[in-house]
C-alpha cells in the first residue's frame, strides 16, 4: 500500500483540489501504514483549504479495517469544516463499498475530476 | 450434529404481513406465467426454483436455537421467543408423561431473550428438568422477575417443572449433555456470552449480541482464537459494516462483513448470519446473504467459508 500526492487538480470554476493517489491493498496488515501516511493530508484539510480527494484507481481490496480509517479521515474533516472524497473505485472495491454500505456513507464520485468539480463550488 | 434454529431475530421478534404476503404471491405468479403446470410435482418444483425470500420466510421468532446432538438430554440456546414452538415440538414429539431435560445456555438476559420462557410448555409439566446454564449473576432474578406480578399471569413458584440455574465463570471448560461448553465474554451493553460447543468431532459457535471493534487488534485476536477451526459459527450480522461503526457503535451487534473475516481468520468452516434486524424484511434479508457470499468471494485468501442465514424452522445438518 503507498500514498502518492498528484498534482492539484482545477475545478471549472479556477478552485484546486489536492489529489493522493493511493493503491494497493489495505487490510489488517497495511491500514495502519494507510492511517499514518493519511494522516498529514487530514490535518491541512481545514475550511478555507483545498478539498481533498483520495484517488482509489489503484486500490485492489479493502477490508473493514481500512474502511474504518477512511470512516475516521471522515470524521476528523468533518470536525476541521474540510471537503474529501473518494474517487474512481475499482469495480471490486466499489462492490465492497456496496456491501458494507460505506458508499452511504462517503462521497464517491467516477473520477477525481467529477470529484474536484463537485468539491470545488 | 445438527442444528435447529426456532427463533433468528434480532430484538424483537417481528411477524409477516398481509403486504408482505401479497408480494410474494405477486412476485410467484409473475414468475409462473407461460408455465403449465399439470400435477403437483410440476408445482413442488416451479417453488423450488423460486428464491427463498419469495417462496418462504426467514420468520420473525426472537433468539432460540437447539443442538441436536442425539444425546438424550437436549441443549437450547437461548429461550427467546422461538422457544414456544420449541417446546410445543418436544411436548408432541415425546408426550407429557415422558419427563425430558433441557439445557439451556443463555447469551445474555435481554428481554429478547427471554421472553419465550413463560411460553415453554415443558416448564409447565412435573418431572421435566430445566438447568439454565449462564454467565451473569443475575440469570434467576431475570427470569424470576419477567414472571412477577404485574407483566405474567404465572408466576416462576407455580411452575412445575424443575428450573435450575447454575452460574458459569467465562473462559472454562463444563461438560453438558455429552458436550462440552466454553463462554466467552462479549461486547454488549450488561455483558453478553459467547458459547463453544464440541461434540462428536465437531465445533459450533454462537456468538449472537456481541459487537466486535474493528481496530481493536487484541479484542480481534482472542475472537479469532475461539472461533478457530469451528465448523460452524452462528453470528450476530444485524447490521451493516457502515451502521455498525458509525451511527450505531456502540449498539452492541455487528455486521456480515466481520463475520465474514472474522471466520477466515479462524478458519471456521460455515458461517451462520443470525440475529437478524426486524426492520428487514425477507427480500432484504436473502440481498444480504447473496452480498455476503460475494464478500466471502473477494476476500478470500484461503480456503472457502460456506455462508448461510438463519431462518425460523431450519435444521442444519453439520
Amino acid at each position: 500500500m503507498q500514498i502518492i500526492e498528484s498534482p492539484a487538480l482545477s475545478a471549472p470554476n479556477g478552485k484546486s483540489a489536492r489529489v493522493i493517489v493511493v493503491s494497493g491493498r489495505i487490510d489488517q496488515s497495511t491500514a495502519d501504514l494507510f492511517d499514518k501516511a493519511l494522516k498529514p493530508f487530514l490535518d491541512t484539510c481545514r475550511n478555507g483549504e483545498a478539498p481533498l480527494i483520495i484517488d482509489f484507481s489503484g486500490v485492489d481490496y479493502i477490508s473493514s479495517v481500512g474502511l474504518r480509517v477512511l470512516m475516521l479521515a471522515s470524521r476528523q474533516v468533518k470536525s476541521q469544516s474540510g471537503r474529501i472524497a473518494i474517487a474512481a473505485l475499482t469495480p471490486v472495491v466499489a462492490e465492497v463499498f456496496q456491501i458494507s454500505r460505506f458508499n452511504l456513507v462517503f462521497q464517491v464520485f467516477a473520477t477525481p475530476d467529477a470529484a474536484a468539480a463537485a468539491l470545488s463550488v | 450434529m445438527k442444528v435447529r434454529f426456532w427463533g433468528t431475530r434480532g430484538s424483537i421478534p417481528v411477524s409477516i404481513t398481509a403486504t408482505d404476503i401479497r408480494a410474494k404471491l405477486i412476485a410467484a405468479l409473475i414468475a409462473s406465467r407461460d408455465r403449465a403446470f399439470h400435477h403437483r410435482d410440476d408445482i413442488e418444483a416451479f417453488i423450488d426454483g423460486l428464491g427463498f425470500d419469495v417462496a418462504g420466510s426467514f420468520g420473525g421468532h426472537s433468539s432460540c436455537v437447539q443442538l441436536i446432538t442425539g444425546h438424550p438430554e437436549h441443549v437450547i440456546l437461548d429461550l427467546g421467543s422461538g422457544a414456544r414452538p420449541l417446546g410445543q415440538a418436544m411436548l408432541d414429539h415425546f408426550g407429557p408423561g415422558v419427563p425430558q431435560t433441557y439445557h439451556v445456555f443463555m447469551s445474555h438476559l435481554h428481554w429478547d431473550h427471554i421472553m419465550g420462557f413463560p411460553f415453554f410448555a415443558p416448564v409447565y409439566i412435573p418431572g421435566n428438568r430445566v438447568v439454565i446454564h449462564s454467565c451473569h449473576r443475575d440469570v434467576e432474578r431475570a427470569f424470576r422477575r419477567q414472571q412477577a406480578e404485574p407483566s405474567f399471569p404465572v408466576r416462576f413458584d407455580q411452575l412445575a417443572a424443575e428450573v435450575r440455574f447454575e452460574v458459569h465463570a467465562p473462559d472454562t471448560d463444563i461438560n453438558v449433555a455429552g458436550m462440552t461448553a466454553r463462554a466467552r465474554l462479549q461486547q454488549h451493553s450488561g455483558d453478553s456470552y459467547g458459547w463453544a460447543f464440541t461434540a462428536h468431532g465437531k465445533r459450533v459457535v454462537y456468538a449472537t449480541d456481541s459487537e466486535h471493534d474493528v481496530g481493536n487488534v487484541q479484542q480481534r485476536a482472542e475472537v479469532i482464537e475461539f472461533f478457530r477451526d469451528a465448523d460452524l459459527v452462528i453470528f450476530d450480522a444485524m447490521y451493516s459494516l457502515a451502521e455498525s461503526v458509525s451511527v450505531k457503535a456502540d449498539w452492541g451487534h455487528s455486521s456480515n462483513v466481520i463475520g465474514v473475516e472474522l471466520c477466515q481468520a479462524a478458519k471456521v468452516r460455515q458461517l451462520m448470519l443470525f440475529h437478524h434486524e426486524p426492520a428487514h424484511d425477507d427480500t432484504r434479508i436473502a440481498g444480504i446473504l447473496a452480498e455476503t457470499r460475494r464478500y466471502e468471494e473477494i476476500s478470500r485468501e484461503d480456503q472457502p467459508l460456506e455462508v448461510f442465514a438463519a431462518y425460523d424452522g431450519l435444521v442444519h445438518p453439520l
